[in-house]
Formats: C-alpha cells, structure tokens, sequence
C-alpha cells in the first residue's frame, strides 16, 4: 500500500512538473490532450467498465459541450455563462441520450447509442447555419481565472491538470461508493438486483448523467486548447477511440482508461508524424487488442504482477461478454 | 417535382433494403450488429465501379464479381476472427467495428479521395415520360432489382431448407443447436450472404450515390436506423423500414436539408419510446 | 390476515399456460411447502409472486396489500425475499460483498455516491453477522468463485435472511446439495424465527416434510392437493401425479 501511494505521489510530481521536463510548448499542448481524453475514456468507462453498457455514441456528447461552448462564445456569451450553458446542454442532451438508450442493453444499446452519435455528427456537418459546417467554429478566447492567462501552454496544462486531478479524485470516490457498488451488481446481475430491491434503471440512467457530465467536461475542454470544433469531433471513430482507450489500457479500474489514453493519444502523435493512416491503426489496434489482450493493459500487467507475487487476478471485463452468466447446477 | 422525389425515395429505399436485409439476417441470427456493413457496402461499390472503368467489365458482371468479393470477404472475415469470439457478443461487435476503420483507410489508399463515379448500364440510361411525369430508366430498375431480391430471399427463407434453418436460428439459436443444425456453418452462410447483399447493393447505388471516402458510415447507421425500426431477423421488418426511411430522407433533404440528418432518426425514436423491439419484431420474453 | 393470499393467479407464454388460476393462502409464520412434478409451474409461481414475471390475471397480496401490479423492487421493499433453483449470486465479488449488497438493496444508502462502501462498518458488520447465521462467517472475504456449490445455496439463503424479510419464498433450497449439507441446510432453516413465513418448493421429501406445516401440490399450473401433511399424504390425488403416471 506504501508503495503505491509513493508510485501515485511520484507520478503526481511529474505530471504537476511535467512543463519543466518536457521539451517544448507543442509537447506539453499533447500532454493537456492525454489528459482530456483520459477524462474521455474515464467517462465511457464509467459505462463499459461498471455498468456493462457499451457506447459508441459518447463523442456526441462530447461535441454536443463543445459545439454548445463555442456557439455561446461566438454569440458573445461570457467565459463562464459559455460553460454553464454547454455543461447545461450536454446534460441534458446526454438525459434524452439515456432515456432511449436504456430501452435496451447489451447489443441494443450498442447500436442506439451509435445512431444518436451518428445524429449529432450529422447536425454538426449538416446544420451549416448554427456549427458552420464543415468550416467548423473557432474559439478565439481562453478563460482567464483568477487573472492568469491560459493562453500560455503551460498554464493551460496545468488548469487541465487541476480538472483532471479533481475527475479522478471524484471518480474513485464514485466507484468506491454504495453507488458504485450498486452499479457494478447491475452489470453481473441485473435481474437479481432487482429482487434485491433496487431500481436497476435509475441506476444505469445516473450512471450515464454521470458520465455523460465527464464527457462534457472533456469536450469544453477539448474546445479550449484546440480553439476549435468541427464535425469529425463528432463522427464515429471519435466515439470509438475512448471505447479503445478503455478496453486497451483496462476496464472497470481507473488506471486503464488513463494509460489508455495516453497510449492511444502518444501513438496517434508519433504516428501522425510518419503515416497519415490513424485510422488504419486504430481499426488494427482494436482488432488486436479484442482478440489477444481483452482483459486490457493494466489488468494484465498487475495479474503478471500478482503472479509473481501471489494473489488473484481480476476478472476480464470485456471478453466476458454480454450474455447473463449461469453458475453451473 | 413530388413525383419524381416519390420515385427518388422509394430507389433509395430499395438501396437500403439491400444493405439492410443481410445485416438484419446476421443480426437476428448471431445478435451481432456488424459495423462493418457500410464498408461492404461501399467496398462493393468501389470494387464494382472499377471493374467497369478499368477493366470494361459489362455492369452486371461487374455487380456479381464485386458481390462476390464482398461476400468472400464477409466469410473470411466470419471464420477468422468471429468465429474465435464466439460466446462474446461485445467483442464480435467490436472487432466488426475495428475492421470497418481498416477497411475505410484502406479504400483510402487504394482508390483515393475523390468520388467515384459510375455510369448506368447504357440500356438503362435516360428514362421515359409518361402521364406528364419523367421516369428515370435505372431508378426504376433498381426498384425492380430490389423487389426482386425481397422475393428471392422470401422464397429462399420460407421454402428451402436452408432457409428454415436459418428461421430457427433466428427464432431461438439455442434450440437450433440442440436439434442439430450445424449453426456455425449457418453462420458463415449468412454473413456471406449478408456481406454480398451489401456489396451489390453498393454497387446498383454507384451510379445514383457515386462511391466516395465516408459512404461506409454515412450507410451503416441508416441500416441500424432500418433494422431498429423493423426488428431484427425480419425481412418484411426491413423492406418496410428501408421504404420509409427513404422517403424521409429524400423529402428531408429537399425540405429541410439542415436537418435531413436529424429527422431521418426521428421514427427509429418513435419507435424505441412505443415498441422497442421493432415494427415487426417480435416481443422480448 | 392470510401473509400470503394468491387469487386466481394466470400466466403463459405464448399459447402455454403455464400458470392457471392458482389460489393459495398463507398464513403468518407458516411454513408451506409446495411440491409437484417437474414441469408443474411451481417455480413460475414464484417468479409470479416476486414479479420476476408479470401474471396476465389475478391477485397476489402480501399482508393485505396488493402487489400483483408492483415491479420486483417494490415487492423486496414490501418484506418479500427469494432464493432461485438456479443460483443466482454476484460470482466476482466475495460472498461478504453478496450479503453487503443483499442488505443494500433495502438501505436508503444505495444512492450514496460520497462515502467508501468499506467505511459503512454497521452494514458490513450487519452482513457478516448474516453469513454468521449460515455458518460461512470464516469463509467472509473468499471470492465467491472458490466456494462449493452447498455454500452457495448457503449464500443465497444468508441473503435472503439478511433483508428479515416477512414472506421467504426457498425454490429447492437442497437440490444438489450432499446427505451432510442438507442436513445442515436443514438445521439452519428450523432456526429461522417464526416472524418469517417461508414457503419453500422442494422435491426432497425426506427433509422437506417434516419441515412442513402445510403442502400444496401444484400439477399442471394449479394447485390441486392442499392441506395439512397427513392430509396430503392420504389424500390419492397426490399418489396419482406422483405414482399414477
Ligand atoms: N420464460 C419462459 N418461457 C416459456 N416457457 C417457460 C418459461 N418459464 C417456464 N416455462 C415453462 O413453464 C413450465 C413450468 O416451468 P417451471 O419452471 O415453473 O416448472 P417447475 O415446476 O419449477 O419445474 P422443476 O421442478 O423442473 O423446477 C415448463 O414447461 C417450462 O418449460
Ligand atoms: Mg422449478
């Protein structure tokens, strides 16, 4: 346990530090996008991880924050009137998200959730009027809090730093919780929760709010350091890169999403540099990593660990699969 | 103008069912939602409208060999990396989704960013007017073309053996096994056919939707929108949602083209609130 | 007041009938036992009485109240605890968290996304008191992947007893289970206090009779023997099911 609180307290001080240990302005600019994204991959995992519920629809709501965000700013709104309404928006976006989503689960869901994206994609391409299309919005404003101007690389880092940090906290205490415990019963046993007295809807319809509140975050986020939101923000692969972060780095703990995303976010900018086919990597990952590794990294890596060292290992999460497990007779 | 917007709708429809009719069978047989489905689709296309432009291939060949690749694909595809997921859903369907980025990069490379166009066979070019109305030859023919497929693969699921195989799949797979289908064989049948359904049907949509980087996507949720709405493993279920869902999205576009995107999901959310498994699906037990 | 009364209780799926218009009463602190062939629908009763299932027709009241028309969770809340033929239990966790979350289910702290669950000393001390009950207290924080199925069917009994539920619905509580664990099986049931009605399925007639106050046999969706032990023994009707055919 020392141990790892001394692992978590050096990683705290590189990452607080990291402006001085990196090289240059465009590598601490990839290290608020690692962390944004792993407040991304954190809040589908919040789905996948602990309530079985897989979605490939999350960049919608990501976008629906960041398109929300930069029209307000557009429209002359201020900085902080601009994030409460795209918080406000998003939310309630992600409630209409849930509500038909959660007709179904397993596979249903799946393919739900992928249609609503699919529609948010589709406003922001076709609706040239409010997100300018395929131009886009750019954002010409960052924040100021407390006077100090995050249009500096480095601040900027380290207020994403400060939001991350502050996710993480709340996220393990969510996960930790009653709650958390509650939910994670709906995603082995639903039926049985019931019986057992708990409302297993509400339960899966506070979780997504939850995560689509994580999403949100990341997508104002997103909209802050790129100054800029267009329709691929939206699309498909943008859905289906936080569901890889996630199942790649782990499953349903809190470090896999995390070293998931910076993973995926580091191969995606040393990749970029040398092939323009990201998405051929992405869809090669995916392949690769359902197929050989479903248990994701983190898990895996700990269970060699704890092999070594003598205990269990936990549960994949992803190759268990969907279909309600019966003990045998 | 409505009548030929009518015409325009119900070609449209008919490109859908094609797509949708197979990734409905392989949903309701196996409860995958293959993703990579619009990529068959538009891989069939662009394999189709190369045979005619470089090879001179006569379009109707061209359409069977392409359908042909596409089906030979979806087979690989089944046996190599489905079949090795059997039991998880979520994986298949995730690997489904890998393959289709894969597939999308790779039609990249191969054939570039700009449309491909694809001409009508030349006995179908042009149209006829008739009753003050101009009837544009190939839209019509698609509409036979996809009348004809509904009535084929009605004939082949009621009638044959193969296709009571496939009826009981749908209807309870466990049960199917323990009579002795051999489902896993059924499997790759279907998702060959599903895939070569998909593949010519991308390439009768070549010459009214040209192929072009992004029709995999911008297909794929238009057949979850049909199957949503019509139910999984029915094939009336999918010529009646493919219909409607071109009639919206024909009429959107012309009505409100901002939001042609949006309203075309409209019904599939009418539906899940009112009857969530589908116009013809039938009741979850 | 009856704590069980079934009235004119349908069910079926699709053209099965299934469940056809069983009535039944239990009264506070009985215990009735519920036999019958395979097949009988007894389990579906049960499905029906814990709205697993939703009955097409009739009534289902739980200490004069009305709960044919509640979802499941209302019932639980209603004092309403099952067990299942098939043991249902949550397999990656360990069994003191199976009896924790047991005891959740009915604790307005469910919804509390603040505080650490491994914090709330009363309930976790609560459950392992439950599993205490069932002989498993030493067992507490095994994952319950690397226990026997006996202790199994322990768990969900422990559970089941964690809610002090006023109705226990028991559906072959000693199936599977070896001569020694029906025993103890046995033993723990008779300790269960009079507070709580059990109506147990059971095609163990060795344990299960002397168990019994009350049997009702159930035959192709019905009930058609009731009554005392003796009473059902003599009665030839349940010689015929169990012997006629
Ligand atoms: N969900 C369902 N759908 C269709 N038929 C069902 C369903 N559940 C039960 N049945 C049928 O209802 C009948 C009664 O089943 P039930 O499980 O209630 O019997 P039982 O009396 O508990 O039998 P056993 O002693 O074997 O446990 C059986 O014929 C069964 O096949
Ligand atoms: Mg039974």
């Amino acid at each position: 346990m020392t141990a790892r609180r001394a692992l978590i307290g050096l990683a705290a001080v590189l990452l607080v530090a990291l402006p001085l240990w990196v090289p240059g302005n465009y590598d601490i600019s990839v290290g608020s996008e690692i962390l944004i994204y792993a407040i991304f991959a954190l809040s589908v995992d919040l789905l996948i991880g602990f309530a079985g519920l897989v979605s490939l629809g999350h960049a919608g709501l990501f976008s629906l924050a960041g398109y929300t965000l930069a029209v307000c700013l557009g429209a002359g709104f201020g900085q902080p009137a601009a994030i409460a309404l795209a918080l406000a928006v998003a939310l309630a976006g992600t409630a209409v998200f849930a509500a038909l989503s959660l007709r179904t689960t397993g596979v249903g869901f799946i393919m739900i959730t992928l249609a609503l994206g699919q529609i948010m994609w589709g406003l922001a391409y076709r609706w040239v009027g409010l997100t300018g299309g395929d131009n886009g919005i750019s954002v010409s404003a960052r924040p100021a809090p407390f006077g100090i101007s995050l249009a500096v690389p480095s601040h900027f880092y380290e207020a994403t730093l400060i939001v991350f940090a502050g996710a993480v906290f709340a996220y393990r205490v969510f996960v930790e919780s009653p709650f958390g415990a509650s939910l994670r019963g709906t995603r082995d046993q639903p039926r049985r929760m019931t019986a057992l007295g708990y409302n297993v809807w509400m339960i899966r319809f506070s979780a997504f709010m939850v995560s689509g509140l994580l999403a949100a975050i990341a997508g104002i986020l997103f909209v802050f350091r790129a100054e800029f939101i267009s329709p691929p923000t939206a699309a498909l692969t943008a859905s289906a890169e936080p569901v890889l972060m996630a199942i790649s780095g782990g499953s349903g703990t809190i470090l896999g999403p995390i070293v998931g995303a910076a993973l995926v976010e580091l191969v995606k900018n040393v990749a970029s540099a040398y092939i323009s086919r990201w998405n051929m990597l992405l869809g090669g990952t995916f392949v690769v990593i359902v197929m050989f590794m479903p248990e994701g990294l983190v898990p895996g890596t700990m269970r060699l660990l704890r092999r070594r060292f003598g205990a269990r290992p936990p549960a994949p999460v992803v190759a268990a699969g969907t279909a309600e497990r019966k003990p045998p007779p | 103008m409505w009548t030929i917007l009518a015409i325009n709708s119900v070609t449209f429809g008919g490109l859908l069912f094609l797509l949708s009719a197979g990734f409905s069978l392989i949903f309701g047989l196996m409860r995958v939602p293959n993703l990579t489905h619009g990529s068959m689709f538009m891989l069939g296309g662009y394999i189709g409208g190369s045979l005619i432009a470089s090879w001179h291939l006569p379009f109707w060949l061209a359409a069977l060999v392409a359908a042909a690749a596409v089906a030979a694909f979806g087979g690989v595809m089944e046996r190599f990396l489905l079949r090795r997921l059997a039991g998880s859903v979520l994986a298949q369907v995730l690997v489904t989704l890998g393959v289709a980025f894969m597939v999308s990069d790779f039609s990249l490379m191969v054939w570039g960013g700009d449309p491909l166009s694809v001409d009508a066979p030349r006995a179908l070019a042009g149209g006829t007017r008739a009753l003050g109305v101009f009837f544009p030859t190939y839209r019509i023919a698609v509409i036979l073309i996809a009348v004809a497929v509904a009535a084929i693969l009605w004939a082949m699921l009621d009638r044959t053996r193969l296709g009571a195989m496939i009826r009981a799949g749908v209807d309870d797979p466990e049960m199917a096994r323990v009579v002795g289908i051999r489902v896993s064989r059924l499997f790759t049948i279907v998702f060959c056919l599903g895939a070569g359904l998909a593949g010519f049907g991308g390439v009768m949509g070549a010459p009214i939707l040209s192929v072009y980087p992004g029709l995999d996507f911008a297909m794929l949720p238009l057949a979850l929108v049909v199957v949503i709405l019509g139910g999984a493993g029915s094939l009336p279920g999918s010529l009646v949602g493919s219909i409607v869902i071109g009639f919206i999205y024909n009429f959107g576009l012309v009505m409100v083209p901002q939001l042609a995107y949006f309203i075309l999901f409209l019904p599939m959310v009418l539906v899940l609130v009112l009857r969530p498994q589908g116009l013809f699906g039938r009741a979850a037990p | 007041m009856t704590a069980l009364a079934i009235r004119g209780l349908r069910k079926s799926f699709g053209g099965l009938r299934v469940t056809q218009g069983v009535d039944l009463a239990v009264a506070p602190g009985e215990r009735r036992l519920i036999i019958g062939p395979n097949g009988a629908g007894k389990t579906t009763l049960f499905n029906l009485i814990a709205g697993d299932l939703r009955a097409d027709s009739g009534s289902v009241a739980l200490f004069g109240t009305e709960i044919a028309g509640l979802p499941a969770r209302r019932r639980a809340h209603l004092g309403l605890a099952r067990t299942y033929q098939i043991i249902t239990l949550f397999p990656k966790d360990t069994l003191l968290r199976n009896v924790t979350l047991s005891l959740l289910g009915l604790s307005g702290l469910r919804w509390n996304p603040f505080v650490r669950l491994d914090r709330q000393h009363a309930l976790i001390a609560q459950a392992r008191h439950a599993l205490g009950r069932v002989g498993l207290a030493d067992m507490a924080d095994r994952p319950l992947a690397e226990t026997s199925y006996g202790e199994r069917r322990r768990v969900e009994i422990a559970m089941a007893l964690a809610q002090s539920p006023r109705v226990l619905l028991l559906d072959e509580p000693f199936a599977g289970l070896s001569i020694d664990e029906r025993r103890d099986v046995a033993a723990l049931l008779a300790e269960v206090p009079r507070e709580i009605t059990i109506v147990m399925i059971e095609h163990d007639m060795d344990v299960a009779l002397e168990f019994a106050d009350r049997i009702s046999v159930m035959h192709f969706g019905a009930v058609v023997v009731d009554g005392t032990r003796a009473e059902v023994v003599a009665d030839p009707r349940t010689r015929e099911i169990y012997l006629g055919e």
